[in-house]
């Protein structure tokens, strides 16, 4: 049986030759994503901003416009009115009620809820939630407080396990992917709540993941060709795993695909978020994380193989 | 490397076959799962999102008891100073700034009077420190000062209280399966699946339910009371407002006596009752010493008015015709069945020992669930088959085991999370596509190893054992990585994001076993069986 093979054998792509476009191209995407995110903002989800939102299914598009005419007519505040994974179903954002009793943003909902029926006696109600200012600052707080720890943690992991430069060009690319994710939000306006939170820390763990296996077969690859020019070096390297990077991301971006295809409009955004991730993760790993190496200055001689300093030394045997 | 012992071979797969037999329960409706009597294997449960429900989480008022226990205090200092042989004069009590501070009129009861003050306090917290500060100021006053550990203390002790009070409220509507945890230190998280009227499960949980039955002071001037002064040793308190009442009209001021003739602590039972009009009403049965109370109260006040209190607002100001010995009294108000069916509930589980505040609030229909799960489901299934296929159409054999590995590994997730009780939400799928994805990774690693050293001429059994072992270390590290941001996430996110990264660890340590050890078994079984002289990969 011929078995498929996505790359040929013996391979080899000039990566580190590209270096300057990529880093051109990289630093570009970041600036654009940061102006993006700082100009068209975020659009916030009742998580994080606070409030009462509605999830209505309806039979058929009733048209954005026309429900936030609806909604209007009551005078509760000014609605914000958006479709919600297909154009069949809205969220409608509302501030919240202006009296503090318990009852009140129940009789918001209700009173919504019930014009809508009005209007469209099919509509089927999905969720409501309220979300008060206390609680959406501190989703906020953690939210934010997660995704530095996990970039900083995990940058600290690789410079304690290998040199620091691994550290430096690890972050570089982390912060990249994270704010091109963000910018991708930024532009389509796509609801940001705490579900893309997690699928923001998914994708650092998982870009994490496709730069130490590709750092791990540099620091193997120095220990072999002690002789062997940085750049030839990184290039061997990054082409020796190339077979796998392009595999795993593949086989993720399958199971995510079906997930974007059928996993239902909660998860979408979530789903997008990932599979853009997953791609941009990859785009750093080859191109960026591991020719920003040579910029930072890492040589061969860097590394010292008769220190013994963890599991990692004590496995190498090749060479 | 390749060398399996008999016992180890067995134990995997005993191990497996478990994993199994533990995730079958999981996987099966509930209805067939009694009918086969396996209720006592723990399942997974599914979360809000998944079945529909209601979510909503309470915060304390602690500013609120801080001030309930510097009235509390004021009201003990006076009556102790007021006890024994010696009566120590004290001026009026300040509550101003959240501090108790009184003149001691004659200057030699000083020391006495600050024994008596210290004697009140109570040990707070592991540090030696007392719930109350008293001080000598000026030496004539005495300034008491709350504590943070007192007030740290007594928030604890009110949380306790507050959680089992509602749980007791929501118990008795009879609701299945609720989830009523304290979380840190002020907040209680309810979970009610299936339930739809949050309204009413709010004005339920969220009320004090603070009886107290005071007399009217029936000297008061009224132009005083309704400008808001109270008389010396009363207060001024506002009646309920009816429902048809106009939102702007204003407020009815009745003055009452401070002290209460009667609490909820004296009742025994609280009902649904009809009063003599047959409207909505809640009788009232007292305990021994509350029915005794409110006999003699009555005997001794005929032809005056008391109040009925609830929560400091004013339900009803009936005469007192006749002294009521029987330990039995009615409330009216303008109820419907539902409100007098919740006060009922309230009254009866005790009040809450501090105001709770709806913080948070997510109700998810039904349908929706539904929905959730079939698309989960769908989506689980189509994402294995892909990348199955995949796996297969691409290393042949030892994609078949990895193929094998990642099956096992979504029966020994399932067994984990039936083991551990943990709640399967909408992110938790997605973790668990996410994982399916991410296992074969460590296959990946292991296949793409082995067909280089294949390429840089190995033999079979080298190449096999040596792409095993360098795989390793890498898989170990991006393992390592991914659970410190696993970890994270679970101890930083709330809700979606923890039921996501359970998932996600659990995966990450199943899947060391299945991708990596399982598999090497199957792989090492195959050489050992058929010596092959050429592998495909």
């Amino acid at each position: 049986m011929r078995l498929l093979k996505l790359i040929p054998d013996n391979t080899n792509i000039g990566f580190v030759r590209l270096r300057k476009w990529a880093f051109g191209l990289t630093a570009l995407l970041t600036i654009a994503a940061a102006v993006l995110v700082g100009m068209r903002g975020l659009n916030l989800g009742v998580d994080f901003e606070g409030g009462v939102m509605i999830e209505a299914r309806f039979a058929a598009p009733p048209g954005v416009d026309t429900v936030r005419g609806y909604v209007d007519r009551l005078h509760v505040g000014a609605a914000d009115v958006a479709t919600f994974g297909g154009d069949d179903v809205l969220s409608i954002r509302l501030p919240m009620p202006p009296e503090k009793d318990e009852g009140a943003t129940n009789r918001l909902i209700n009173k919504v809820e019930a014009a809508l029926k009005a209007q469209f006696p099919s509509v089927t109600f999905n969720r409501a939630e309220t979300v008060s200012a206390k609680v959406s600052g501190e989703l906020i707080q953690s939210g934010l407080l997660a995704v530095f720890l996990a970039v900083f943690g995990i940058a600290v992991f690789s410079w304690l396990r290998y040199e620091w430069q691994f550290g430096v060009s690890t972050f570089v690319a982390i912060f990249h992917d994270v704010l091109v994710t963000l910018g991708f939000f930024a532009l389509f306006r796509l609801q940001f709540d705490l579900n893309i939170v997690a699928a923001v820390l998914t994708i650092i763990g998982y870009s994490i993941n496709d730069k130490i296996v590709i750092d791990d077969r540099i620091r193997e690859n120095m220990r072999k060709y002690r002789q062997m020019d940085m750049r030839t070096l990184i290039d061997l390297s990054v082409n020796e795993t190339l077979p796998r990077t392009v595999m795993t991301s593949l086989t993720i971006l399958l199971a995510l695909g079906a997930l974007l295809a059928f996993g239902g409009p909660v998860l979408r955004g979530f789903t997008a978020a990932m599979m853009l991730g997953v791609v941009v993760g990859t785009y750093s790993s080859i191109y960026v994380s591991s020719s920003l190496l040579i910029t930072l200055g890492l040589k061969p001689q860097l590394t010292d193989p008769k220190k013994k300093s963890g599991p990692a030394d004590s496995a190498e045997r090749i060479g | 490397m390749l060398d399996f012992p008999r016992w180890k071979v067995i134990s995997i797969w005993l191990l497996l076959l478990a994993g199994v037999a533990l995730a079958i329960p999981s996987l099966m409706p509930a209805g067939v799962v009694r009918m086969l009597h396996l209720d006592g294997m723990s399942r997974i449960s599914l979360g809000l999102d998944l079945q529909g429900g209601s979510h909503l989480l309470l915060e304390a008022d602690t500013a609120d008891l801080a001030k309930q226990n510097l009235q509390k205090m004021e009201e003990t200092i006076r009556t102790e100073m007021r006890r024994g042989d010696t009566k120590i004069d004290i001026g009026d009590i300040s509550t101003a700034d959240g501090r108790l501070s009184f003149f001691v009129r004659n200057v030699n009861q000083l020391d006495a009077a600050m024994e008596k003050a210290r004697a009140q306090t109570q040990p707070a917290g592991y540090t030696g420190q007392r719930d109350w500060n008293v001080a000598v100021v000026d030496s004539t006053r005495i300034v008491m000062t709350p504590t943070q550990a007192g007030l740290a203390t007594s928030v604890d002790y009110a949380m306790k209280g507050a959680t089992e009070v509602v749980r007791n409220r929501i118990d008795a509507t009879g609701t299945k399966e609720p989830t009523i945890v304290r979380e840190g230190q002020t907040r209680i998280l309810v979970e009610v699946p299936g339930f739809q009227d949050p309204a009413g499960l709010k004005a339920l949980i969220g009320k004090t339910a603070k009886l107290e039955f005071k007399m009217v002071d029936m000297n008061a001037d009224p132009s005083l009371v309704q400008a808001g002064k109270a008389p010396p040793g009363d207060e001024i308190l506002q009646f309920a407002r009816e429902p048809n009442e106009p939102a702007n009209s204003p407020p009815r001021n009745l003055a009452v006596s401070r002290r209460a003739i009667l609490s909820g602590d004296d009742l025994s039972d609280a009902k649904l009752d009809k009063d003599q009009n047959g409207d909505p009403a809640v009788s009232l049965k007292f305990n021994a010493s509350g029915g005794h109370k409110f006999a003699r109260a009555t005997q001794e006040n005929s032809g005056k008015l008391f109040a009925m209190i609830l929560d400091n607002k004013v339900l009803s100001a009936p005469r007192i015709d006749e002294p009521i010995l029987g330990g039995n009294a009615i409330i009216h108000g303008s109820f419907t069945t539902e409100s007098a069916t919740q006060l009922a509930i309230a009254l009866k589980s005790g009040k809450l020992p501090v105001n709770l505040k709806f913080i948070e609030e997510r109700t998810v229909g039904p349908q929706l669930g539904a929905d959730s799960i079939r698309a989960g489901v769908i989506a689980s299934v189509i994402a294995s088959v892909a990348v199955i296929i995949f796996m297969f159409v691409t290393y042949g054999r030892f994609g078949f085991y990895a193929n094998l590995a990642v099956v096992m590994n979504i029966f020994v997730i399932l067994a984990v999370m039936a083991l551990l009780n943990s709640t399967l939400t909408l992110p938790g799928i997605a973790g668990f596509v996410l994982t399916i994805g991410t296992a074969v990774d460590a296959n990946v690693l292991i296949n793409e190893r082995i067909r280089e050293e294949r390429r840089r001429g190995r033999g079979i059994v080298q190449s096999v054992e040596l792409g095993y072992k360098e795989a390793s270390r890498t898989i170990f590290e991006a393992n390592t990585v991914h659970a410190i941001s696993g970890l994270i996430m679970l101890a930083m996110g709330s809700g979606p994001i923890r039921g996501f990264a359970t998932v996600l660890l659990i995966g990450i340590c199943t899947s060391v076993f299945t991708a990596v050890t399982f598999t090497r078994m199957l792989t090492a079984g195959w050489i050992k069986r058929h010596r092959p002289t050429e592998i495909h990969i």
